[in-house]
């Protein structure tokens, strides 16, 4: 190292070590990085889920018939649902609408006749549909539920009267890869890593150049011989180094403590995460530079950060479903491409086809954001 | 007394009205949020790109996929040629899901033997292969039945169709938009609170107005009116918005939302408040509200159903007024909930408000020094 | 090292994109081996030339050459050169002292024995030894002023700016800074300090003046002085001191007066006679002439201070029934967990009376006034206003004081009328008292034309009208100032001043804290305050008595301060 560098170096390792002890002090900053991954990630291992687990029907029997009661005892037996039994439709119906009830069951009046003589729909269904997705998943279980019941009744009465089965059958073998259970924790939490890592990327980066301009420190340090690249590094590594640890912290816990497979390599983890993080930092600094104002930096951050990642990243909400304008949206915003790497790398494993493009399109989000924000921080006052 | 008030709550509004960027913060964010949101947060799943593998050259097994292309929820349907086609196709998440029917399919059917169709489904997306899986089913269920009475078998009774209440196309926009309302509301009540003693105090004025002849609850209700002034106000916008815009009804009575908003902001004043007087800097009561505000929007029932979670957790969001807030909200908006059920559901926010406001005297009052 | 000027600035002028021309074709020199002031009323541009020097602005026109090297194209040599402390002291708060100094020192490559040696080197220069693992944001003033300037010194440089270094810093940490910075004179160090305080001016080599960005004078500050040479007289033994200042600013030879103490202070017109005693309604007066200094030069040079009358003089107030002493403490003391910041304080200050509360940064003083102010709530003892306990009938007694804060808080966003609107309002005026109090005050402070304007955008000086006006809407018999001028330029204090006289004159009480001793002498009586007790009372000239000894024959009110401090901390050494 010539001499020359050897300053360079050692101006960085003081702007370094200057940043991560104004981290370790401030208990704000040590709440988003160290409390708010925690408490999201639990929060995703517990709390938001979006498997079904018990709906809050009503089964309202009309009149109790042999096959009524077979029925009732089929939904009883099931573990999709909370029963409650009833007489008569009207006693649940207020039910229904104060939202104590999903959903509600008749069995009317002339099912066991209708059920003889062939009729469609000898029962009828009532679903709640304020919540859309409850609404359709409420309706397959209860459909489900029915439809078993059925064919264990027509073989049940065909084996009586040795009358054969007529008609085809269709069974539908779902197998289901990389989450043979579907459960919705194992996709769940690997957004959850990249939540955090925004938080810690653009929230808490978004403040810390603000706050040096608010504070009059921006002047001072303008003035030493640090060039703005060194400014800019010593603001990226040590936020850099504290969202390499929370990933570290929020991988281990969501596979250990919450059984979450991990069947990628952690270099490819390791790799997808700096390219995120070093777009999210960049982007931070960059609102930082442009806002010179606490409170605005922060609303622009929770604005093209957070709401992002949170909304628009696929992780939550299915990006395919978005209107295309949406759509097109995520694409031009990092989150995506990072949810959909951190899924595979837990779930499916090193997928070279979904991590080498998504990690392409980081590394340039970053080149550019970074171009941005050193055209943008000023080497004077002006 | 009153006068005295009058003069802060107009200075609180026209501090916030007067300043072109908070104006604009006000009025932009949610805005933006409000209609990306609405589209963009559906569970529902459509569009999403599967692929058919179809082994078998008979005829049911055309007319299968035939019916699975012609599907409204499948509009993107991809058609891979072999079995080494499958694995890059999940994997690279070309498609949610792959259909492959096996060679024998139209033979076994012809003979009237079970056949059986494979669903491969890509399982990092869990709940939209769940769904994906559901709507094929059903698909095929309807296929079935027909088969059967085309071949003059006894009719299946086959699929129940529900009836929908509420909500009969269930259009994940009716359900979104009173969601929006109680999250944006939650935003900018706690925004507007939780910054405005903070920001006295870094600015100095907050000692110009305890030396004034204004008594520390007058101080606070004049912190607090115009919150609630201003919440209603960006509530009742979205509300609008999420009427005439978005085509969502509104069934419920008028008053009973305005009753339950008041209720409702005054619980999150209280919150507001609390973190503004914890704050001894802007950014602690931003990050210090941003706290509050993602555990308590993620456990509301909005991104997912609160009877999902652990019973425990359950019982531990009894305590969050978003949760409580929303519920009114979604059932004013599309049940036209009586007011006995409003009166029943605002028990809990009456409690949580009277919590918060007490503790966030309490606390203003010891941190006055 | 040359002998060669500094800082060579020819033809230099700074327009701002918002189109304000702040410097207006500056040519000047500053010389190494000496301390060069910047003064100048608020807004001249003093920071602005700070900052184009520092090379942290780019000039508009002209040019401006740091050490040798053009501030345009050599950047990287003026940073290494030249060191620069911010009107803040640019130290990150939430490190410690060492830390702090570590920073400084590794991006200006201070490495190896040098560094040790250094840093040990400024912290004994500094006193700030002892305080090494202290967090910056912990200490007071005084000591995060020497820190900066230490953080400034790090790698000895050829070129020192100092902005505005002793706002708010106390008269001891003042003398010691000065101390500091001739020691580094010595060693062949240019230093450019900007102030607006001008007994600081007279300590420095040369002066620069600058008024609304133009150069009035370059050149020692004697030399200006000089200029004021027997143009100035003390009117001494007059009982009603502010009278008479009000009476001799109404005549046209008078350019500029403030009170010292028991006497008042005047600048007569070039070639014109100091007025006589009858002239100033005071017969019984003595007009004696007195040596000028700096500050009578400067207002002269600056084209006289705030002529006539306060608009705010008027009819006697009436007195409050059953209150002998308008503001009284009685023990007041107040404890945090075990450290007393404030012992036994007493005192009471009757009507029409101006009352200072002075003493060094740290020293209670604040603890102090914010007990009498009720925003504190004392440990023990009780304070009255006008009466009305502040504890017991806070509402009653708070409507009684008016208060303004050094930071002028007013509500930056909002415009001076809905300023004005609001604090009427809150001190509870409405109808038509409402409007003619407002309506009075505008007229008075001619803020008519500010009116819409945000009160965040105001000139300084209409600022702190638009302040002094907020806290007198209501008409208090007692009005409460903290640190009002701090940092203001004599102009603008000189009319805040004259304000204050006109309703003292009328029965309104003054408390006031400040760390400007010009500023004191306008008090009745004052109350020095160290380690959280009074260790003095009295006259601003008692306190001068106090001081006076064979070495020091005049004391000023400075070395008055100074010297009773010293004396109370070596006699709690000894005890």
């Amino acid at each position: 190292m010539t001499p020359r560098q050897a300053t360079r170096a050692r101006r960085l390792w003081a702007l370094v070590r200057k940043e991560s002890l104004q981290i370790l002090r401030d208990p704000s900053a040590f709440l988003i990085a160290g409390v708010l991954p925690l408490l999201l990630l639990l929060i995703f291992g517990f709390g938001v889920s979006l498997d079904l687990k018990e709906v809050r029907i009503a089964v309202v029997v009309e009149r109790m018939t042999p096959e009524a009661a077979s029925l009732l005892d089929s939904y009883r037996d099931s573990r999709f649902f909370r029963v409650r039994v009833a007489r008569h439709r009207a006693e649940v119906e207020d039910e229904l609408v104060a939202g104590r009830l999903s959903g509600i069951v008749v069995i009317p009046d002339d099912f066991s006749a209708r059920l003889a003589r062939g009729a469609r729909a000898p029962i009828q269904v009532l679903v709640d549909g304020s919540d859309p997705n409850t609404a359709g998943l409420a309706q397959g279980y209860i459909n489900g539920v029915w439809q078993n019941w059925l064919l264990q009744e027509t073989a049940s009465r065909s084996a009586l009267v040795s009358r054969p089965v007529a008609g085809p059958r269709i069974t539908i073998e779902p197998r289901s890869w990389f989450n043979p259970s579907l459960d919705s924790r194992d996709s769940l939490l690997p957004g959850a890593v990249a939540i955090n890592l925004t938080l810690i990327g653009t929230l808490l980066t978004a403040l810390v150049v603000a706050r040096e301009w608010e504070r009059g420190t921006m002047e001072a340090l303008l003035a030493t011989p640090a060039s703005r690249g060194e400014i800019l590094l010593g603001k990226i590594i040590p936020y850099f180094a504290l969202g390499m640890l929370a990933m570290a912290v929020s991988t281990a816990s969501a596979v250990w403590a919450f059984g979450v497979p991990f069947r990628g390599s952690i270099a490819a983890l390791v790799a997808v995460s700096s390219a995120f993080l070093g777009t999210m930092l960049t982007l931070g600094l960059l609102i930082s530079t442009k806002a010179r104002n606490q409170f605005v930096a922060c609303q622009a951050a929770l604005i093209v950060g957070f709401l992002p990642a949170f909304e628009l990243s696929g992780f939550i909400f299915e990006i395919g479903s978005m209107p295309a304008p949406i759509q097109l949206l995520t694409r031009i915003l990092p989150p995506r491409y990072f949810v959909s790497s951190l899924q595979t790398i837990f779930l499916a494993g090193d997928v070279p086809s979904v991590l080498v493009p998504n990690g392409l399109i980081l590394c340039a989000f970053a080149s550019v954001l970074f171009a941005m924000l050193v055209r943008s921080t000023p080497t004077r006052l002006e | 007394m009153i006068g005295r008030i009058r003069h802060l709550i107009v200075k609180e509004l026209l501090a916030v009205w007067r300043d072109r960027k908070s104006r604009a913060i006000l009025v932009v964010p949610p805005m933006i949020q409000f209609f990306v949101f609405t589209f963009a947060a559906t569970q529902e799943v459509k569009d999403v790109p599967i692929a058919v593998l179809n082994e078998d050259s008979g005829t049911y097994a055309r007319d299968l996929v035939a019916r699975i292309t012609g599907s409204p929820n499948f509009s993107r349907v991809d058609f891979l040629r072999s079995d080494a086609e499958v694995a890059p196709a999940i994997d690279s998440r070309r498609a949610l899901m792959v259909v492959r029917i096996a060679p024998d399919f139209s033979r076994k059917v012809a003979a009237g033997r079970p056949a059986e169709v494979q669903l491969l489904l890509d399982g990092r997306r869990s709940n939209a292969a769940q769904l994906v899986s559901g709507y094929t089913g059903e698909i095929i269920s309807w296929y079935e039945a027909e088969l059967s009475s085309s071949r003059g078998g006894p009719p299946t009774p086959g699929v129940v169709v529900p009836r929908i209440w509420f909500n009969p196309n269930l259009d994940p926009k009716w359900s979104t938009v009173p969601a929006l309302v109680a999250i944006l509301t939650t935003l900018m009540g706690l925004m507007i609170t939780g910054l405005s003693v903070a920001r006295e105090r870094e600015l100095g004025t907050f000692d110009q107005l305890l030396v004034s002849p204004l008594s520390p609850t007058e101080i606070l209700i004049g912190k607090s009116l115009p919150a609630l002034l201003i919440g209603m106000i960006e509530a009742t916008g979205m509300v609008l918005l999420g009427v005439f815009v978005l085509g969502v009804p509104f069934r419920g009575s008028i008053p009973l939302l305005y009753l339950s908003m008041i209720v409702y902001l005054s619980a999150l004043i209280g919150v507001g408040l609390f973190v503004s007087s914890l704050a001894r800097t802007q950014q602690q009561a931003i990050l210090y509200s941003f706290m509050f505000m993602v555990p308590a929007v993620l456990l509301s029932g909005f991104a997912s159903p609160v009877e999902n979670m652990p019973d425990w957790l359950q019982t531990v969001t009894l305590a969050n007024p978003v949760r409580h807030f929303m519920i009114i909200l979604k059932g004013l908006f599309l049940k036209g909930l009586p007011a006995a059920e409003v009166a029943r559901k605002l028990v809990p926010l009456v409690l949580i408000a009277a919590v918060t406001l007490s503790a966030s005297s309490w606390l203003f009052r010891r941190r006055m020094e | 090292m040359n002998a060669g000027p500094l800082v060579v600035a020819r033809g230099l002028s700074k327009r701002f994109p918002d189109g304000t021309l702040a410097l207006d074709g500056l040519d000047f020199d500053v010389l190494p081996g000496r301390v060069t002031g910047l003064v100048g009323p608020d807004g001249a541009g003093k920071t602005t030339l700070m900052r184009l020097i520092a090379g942290l602005l780019l000039p508009s026109e002209g040019s401006v050459r740091s050490c040798g090297f053009d501030t345009a194209s050599d950047l990287p040599e003026i940073r290494a050169a030249v060191s620069y402390m911010p009107q803040r002291f640019g130290l990150y708060e939430d490190l410690t002292v060492a830390e702090n100094l570590a920073l400084y020192a590794d991006l200006r490559g201070v490495v190896g024995d040098e560094r040790t040696a250094t840093t040990q080197r400024l912290l004994d220069f500094t006193g700030l030894g002892p305080f090494t693992s202290r967090l910056a944001g912990k200490l007071s003033g005084g000591m995060k002023q020497k820190l900066g300037l230490a953080c400034a010194l790090i790698r000895t440089p050829r070129l020192l700016l100092l902005d505005e270094p002793s706002v708010g810093v106390d008269p001891i940490s003042r003398r010691e800074l000065w101390r500091l910075v001739y020691q580094l004179v010595d060693r062949g160090i240019a230093v450019v300090w900007s102030t607006a305080y001008l007994d600081e001016a007279e300590r420095c080599t040369s002066v620069l003046t600058l008024d609304r960005g133009r150069l009035l004078y370059d050149g020692p500050p004697e030399e200006l002085t000089a200029r004021a040479i027997g143009r100035t007289v003390l009117v001494r033994g007059a009982d009603r001191k502010r009278r008479v200042l009000a009476a001799a600013l109404r005549l046209p030879e008078v350019v500029d007066g403030v009170i010292q103490g028991r006497a008042v202070r005047l600048v007569v017109r070039d070639g014109a006679r100091p007025p006589s005693p009858p002239d100033l309604g005071a017969p019984d007066a003595e007009v004696i002439p007195t040596s000028p200094r700096f500050e009578d030069a400067f207002v002269d040079l600056l084209g006289g201070g705030p002529k006539g009358e306060s608009p705010l003089s008027g009819g006697n107030r009436p007195a409050i029934p059953g209150a002998d002493a308008v503001v009284e403490a009685v023990g007041l003391t107040k404890r945090f967990g075990s450290f007393t910041a404030a012992r036994d304080i007493t005192f009471r200050i009757g009507r029409g009376e101006i009352f200072g509360l002075l003493g060094p940064n740290g020293a209670g003083k604040s603890t102090t006034f914010k007990m009498l102010c009720g925003l504190l709530v004392p440990t023990e003892g009780t304070a009255r206003v006008a009466g009305a306990d502040l504890y017991r009938s806070g509402g009653q007694a708070r409507a009684r004081l008016g208060y303004m804060a050094q930071k002028f808080s007013l509500y930056g966003d909002l415009s001076a009328r809905q300023n004005l609107e609001f604090f009427s309002g809150v001190y509870g005026l409405s109808g038509r008292r409402r409007r003619e109090a407002i309506d009075r005050l505008v007229g008075a402070f001619e803020l008519e034309p500010f009116l819409k304007v945000d009160a965040g955008r105001l000139p300084l000086g209409f600022k702190q009208r638009l302040a002094l006006a907020c806290a007198v809407l209501h008409d208090p018999p007692v009005l409460f100032l903290d640190e009002p001028t701090s940092g203001v330029d004599p102009l603008t204090r000189r009319e805040f001043w004259s304000h204050i006289n006109a309703m003292v004159e009328r029965g309104v009480t003054v408390l006031v804290t400040t760390h400007f001793l010009d500023e004191a002498e306008y008090c009745d009586r004052i109350a020095l305050v160290d380690k959280g007790r009074v260790i003095a009372n009295g006259s601003p000239d008692d306190l001068k008595d106090a001081a006076r000894s064979d070495s020091l024959p005049e004391p000023t009110l400075e070395d008055a301060f100074i010297g009773l401090v010293e004396a109370a901390d070596a006699r709690e050494q000894a005890a």
